[in-house]
């Protein structure tokens, strides 16, 4: 192998500066002449229709430029999910519609010349309701009886419109019931998930504008550029080829922005006005009119034969998506397919019904129906152990999934259809799970449970989780780059960085394949005019998928480098090397050309430009490999959970850039810390947000974390450029079920539902010892 | 509407500003470019607007324009001194600090309104000065141990 000189490397950002300095790269960060501030009308109501709405004294008010209400708009269904076409999710969502599915849905849009004028506008509009009865609780949406919230019946793909089932999932692999008649221990238990919210410290943001040809251009925060732009071009009734999406830098997405969310609303005003037009949400307006992570009740039953195997695993889910259908079977999907197969269990089972309700609309949120999953099955099996008597470690060593296994539940759940197969091709699960116990201190830390105070007590408790690295026959990527006379090469890309540090990793690949510094690299990405297509920044996929077309594009572009540099050395490509930017001869006289010379020679003797481009995809989506363990303090007066401390150890294939890998697992636990413990989105009876602030939605500050351990377990992945799977969704699976599990380590109690609240560790507690003293 | 003046200093320059009477600091550094000063909350919650105002960290969106009125405000674009980064920037970028880099202006600031006072601060107290910024990016590990980086390093450079 060669050795690498920029891949597995330390290297700043290619992006840092700018963003160390405060330089106008943010989506908000242009002044353009004349621009209006849009603002949409919420509905104050769950379910209503609108009866009558009187438009006649916003539009009157001075400084109004466009009101529009689904009377001014053509009424396309369609999903905002930034999904690969066709979309998994149902067509169930309009531009503007007169029928309200959830309190923030949108009544009417304006657009006027300043943000006070335009919330004065909104006031001005005059709406009459007709309040329906709503589906508040997801466990009283399918009964007889309950309102149905599409009875629209120009929506699509909806698998039972009069049940409210937007999706429904049935896969088997065995037989499950043949499975559970072997084992010699069974446990059934059911969880709890919640409604979590992304908090991107910027809120969704769009501002669009028609350029002097008259194409509408969407400068925006997103994660999908080009699926916005094919989205909006349909919503809007316009070619593609007339919409231009410009992703500036991203002030973080974790999903919520894989969504079409603004940029339909923004383009609509923009054409009615003919001004270029700004919406943003504000941060309350964020918290529920954007989206949120799928709360679940998941019951889960596994049975074991008395040496700990595995048997037979059984999940059945009830999911609800909100309002909209937005990721609904594909987030439910992975519930299954990237959960259950962490076991090698012959027989499994995965059934889920996902159910509209009137409440805010839930979609893609980093782990993508995986912390949730593996909360319900990482709780379980450490049940399962303590039954058997076995500690979790062991547990989870003898039945994990290992390199060489064939996870056959992946082939039948895919992307909202059937799947791929997934073959193990590099797993360094055993090694992370050691390393972590080690840092946690785990054999000594199991048995000791006193704290600073008596009323203190500790425990330690794990989990491990995976995920996987793209969807499999899905997501596929371009990349194209041009050299310049100096050595250097323009390199353009779909890719979105969202913040997490693509554009720096796909600099990296491109120059170690090329062989060149990374100075040598400049990087062009997520502009739909400029750079080539990419299904954008989800599923785990950009370092994998598009950096397989990274370096795809690399390859050929070095072919015609050589072959320059064959000429001007007078030396066979084949006894040629190359490196820190230039060409050399492997005799022993060592000639060499500098990429310059090359480049020169190319565009003014030869008169061509060295330049290529490439598409990538794959059949399969390695799993990266997690184990996540937690040291927790629980305060038995007051219920309070402390985490002292959480390790982790990831197995991402190799690490292009250890210290941004190391930064995606820290932010990844701290949101799946928050998950754990705090942040829950409160509704009220009727659907209306109770916590839409950073004041009364906690997420944790620099002052709350606990000790973070950060460890990488790199292997080679064969599939991925230079070995590297993925890393920024699988470390967010693991705190929220390793606290509970070092919870009961603790003290005894099994908390199953999420956040784990202090007064539901107070009630466990209390409960705990009213039994003990029935005995 | 009336309009009034204001005089402050921003980034070492004096400027003259005509200013709406209930102006945001926020929106008025923002309208006169300032765009490393930036909006996330406009509660005073997420810290991702901190400036510094004689040389205390403050949230921008929780102060009219009109008091800063005689000021020195600095902002992340005035921290670097004529291209030359600060300290707590060079150790941002060492330490992959920044990810999305949208909180980064604002904990950079809070950094150096702590360090100007306590230059040899214990993680703890790192934390406390930093814990009105939020992130949800990094899990402020990096941002921590950046800080302390370039704590170490002004300590070197100023000598004991």
């Amino acid at each position: 192998m060669r050795e690498r000189h920029v891949v597995g490397h330390n290297v700043r950002k290619v992006d840092g500066v700018a963003l160390v300095t405060g330089g106008p790269v943010f989506t908000d960060d242009v002044r353009i002449p004349g621009m209006l501030y849009g603002k949409i009308l919420p509905s104050p109501h769950a379910h209503a229709i609108v009866k009558h709405i009187h438009t006649a004294k916003a539009r009157a008010l001075a400084g109004v430029h466009a009101v529009l209400t689904y009377r001014d708009v053509p009424r396309v269904p369609h999903t905002t999910a930034g999904q690969a076409w066709p979309e998994p999710s149902p067509y169930d969502t309009y531009l503007l519609d007169s029928k309200m599915r959830f309190v923030g849905d949108r009544v009417a849009a304006v657009a006027a010349e300043s943000r006070a004028i335009a919330e004065e506008a909104l006031r001005l509009i005059d709406v009459e309701y007709d309040v329906l009865p709503a589906v508040i609780d997801m466990e009283q949406a399918m009964a007889p009886g309950a309102p149905v919230i599409h009875d629209e019946p120009d929506s699509t793909k909806i698998h039972d419109r009069s049940r409210n089932i937007a999706g429904y999932i049935l896969r088997e692999i065995g037989n499950v019931e043949e499975g559970f008649r072997e084992a010699d221990y069974i446990v059934e238990r059911e969880y709890r998930t919640h409604r979590q919210q992304h908090t991107p410290l910027e809120p969704h943001i769009t501002i669009c504008w028609l350029d002097p040809n008259g194409r509408l251009v969407i400068r925006s925060s997103t994660q999908v550029p080009y699926h916005c732009r094919r989205q909006v071009a349909m919503i809007l009734q316009m070619p593609v080829s007339r919409v231009h999406v410009i992703k500036p830098r991203i002030g973080g997405g974790f999903g919520g922005k894989q969504e079409m969310l603004l940029e339909d609303i923004c383009g609509a005003l923009t054409l009615a006005s003919r001004r270029p037009v700004k919406m943003e949400y504000t941060r309350e307006e964020e918290f529920y009119m954007a989206r949120s992570r799928h709360p679940q009740i998941l019951r889960m039953k596994m049975g074991v034969k008395r040496d700990g195997a595995v048997v037979a695993s059984q999940l059945t889910v009830l999911a609800t998506t909100g309002a909209y259908g937005s990721h609904a079977n594909t987030v439910q999907g992975n519930t299954g397919s990237k959960v259950l197969p962490l076991y090698r269990a012959p027989h499994m089972r995965f059934e889920c019904h996902v159910v509209y309700t009137n409440m805010p609309v839930a979609g893609a949120f980093r782990g993508y129906g995986c912390p949730q999953g593996f909360f319900a099955q990482e709780s379980l099996v450490d049940e399962i152990a303590e039954q058997l008597g076995m500690d979790p470690v062991e547990f989870h060593l003898q039945n994990a999934i290992r390199l060489g296994d064939t996870d056959k539940l992946s082939a039948q759940l895919g992307e909202g259809r059937e799947g791929l197969p997934r073959l193990v091709r590099s797993c360094g699960l055993p090694q992370c799970v050691e390393k972590a116990a080690a840092a946690i201190g785990w054999a000594e830390k199991r048995r000791v449970h006193n704290g600073p105070r008596p009323h203190l007590k500790r425990g330690v408790g794990m989990a491990c989780t995976m995920q996987g690295s793209g969807i499999a026959g899905v997501d596929w990527a371009s990349a194209f780059l041009k050299m310049n006379e100096d050595g250097s090469f323009f390199l353009q890309v779909g890719a979105s960085d969202v913040g997490g540090g693509a554009d720096t990793v796909l600099s990296q690949i491109a120059a170690e394949a090329l062989g060149v510094t990374l100075d040598k690299i400049v990087i062009a990405s997520g502009d739909t005019d400029t750079t080539p297509f990419d299904v954008g920044a989800y599923a785990s996929s950009t370092t994998i998928i598009s950096g397989g077309a990274v370096k795809k594009a690399a390859e050929k572009v070095l072919a015609q480098v050589l072959a320059v540099a064959a000429q001007l050395l007078e030396t066979p490509v084949e006894k040629l090397g190359w490196g820190n930017n230039e060409v050399f001869t492997l005799c022993e006289c060592r000639k060499a050309v500098n990429m310059t010379e090359i480049a020169m020679h190319a565009m003014y003797k030869e008169k061509f430009q060295i330049m290529d481009g490439a598409s990538h995809f794959n059949t399969d989506s390695p799993p990266p490999f997690c184990a996540t363990f937690a040291e927790v303090e629980v305060d038995t007066e007051t219920g309070q959970v402390r985490v002292l401390h959480l390790a982790t150890a990831v197995d991402p294939g190799v690490a292009v850039n250890p210290m941004q890998a190391e930064g995606q697992v820290e932010g990844a636990v701290t949101q799946g810390l928050g998950y754990a413990l705090t942040e829950e989105l409160l509704l009220d009876g009727a659907g209306r947000p109770l916590n839409p602030n950073f004041l009364d939605y906690k997420i944790f500050s620099a002052m709350d974390m606990p000790k973070l351990t950060t460890i990488l377990v790199e292997t080679d992945e064969p599939l991925g450029p230079f070995g590297a799977k993925s890393i920024s969704e699988v470390p967010i699976n693991g705190p929220a079920p390793a606290i509970a599990n070092a919870i009961y380590n603790a003290v005894g109690v099994r908390i199953r539902k999420l956040p784990i609240r202090p007064e539901d560790v107070l009630h466990a507690l209390g409960a705990q010892a009213e039994a003990c003293a029935t005995i | 509407m009336k309009m009034m003046d204001l005089r402050v200093t921003v980034n070492g320059r004096p400027r003259a500003w005509s200013i709406a009477p209930g102006e945001l600091l926020l929106d008025v550094l923002r309208r006169e470019g300032f765009f490393g000063v930036k909006r996330g909350c406009e509660q005073g919650e997420c810290g991702a607007c901190t400036v510094l105002v004689n040389g205390r960290a403050v949230n921008s969106c929780l102060m009219f324009a009109a008091q800063v009125e005689g000021c020195d405000v600095l902002t992340i674009e005035g921290l670097a001194d004529n291209g030359k980064l600060h300290p707590i920037q060079e150790a941002f970028l060492d330490h992959g600090a920044a990810q999305c880099g949208f909180c980064t202006p604002g904990m950079i600031l809070s950094a150096k309104a702590l360090l100007d006072r306590n230059p040899h601060p214990t993680e703890a107290e790192v934390r406390e000065a930093m814990a009105g910024n939020l992130c949800r990016c990094t899990g402020y590990l990096k941002p921590v141990e950046a800080v302390l980086a370039a704590a170490a390093r002004v300590a070197e450079e100023v000598g004991p």
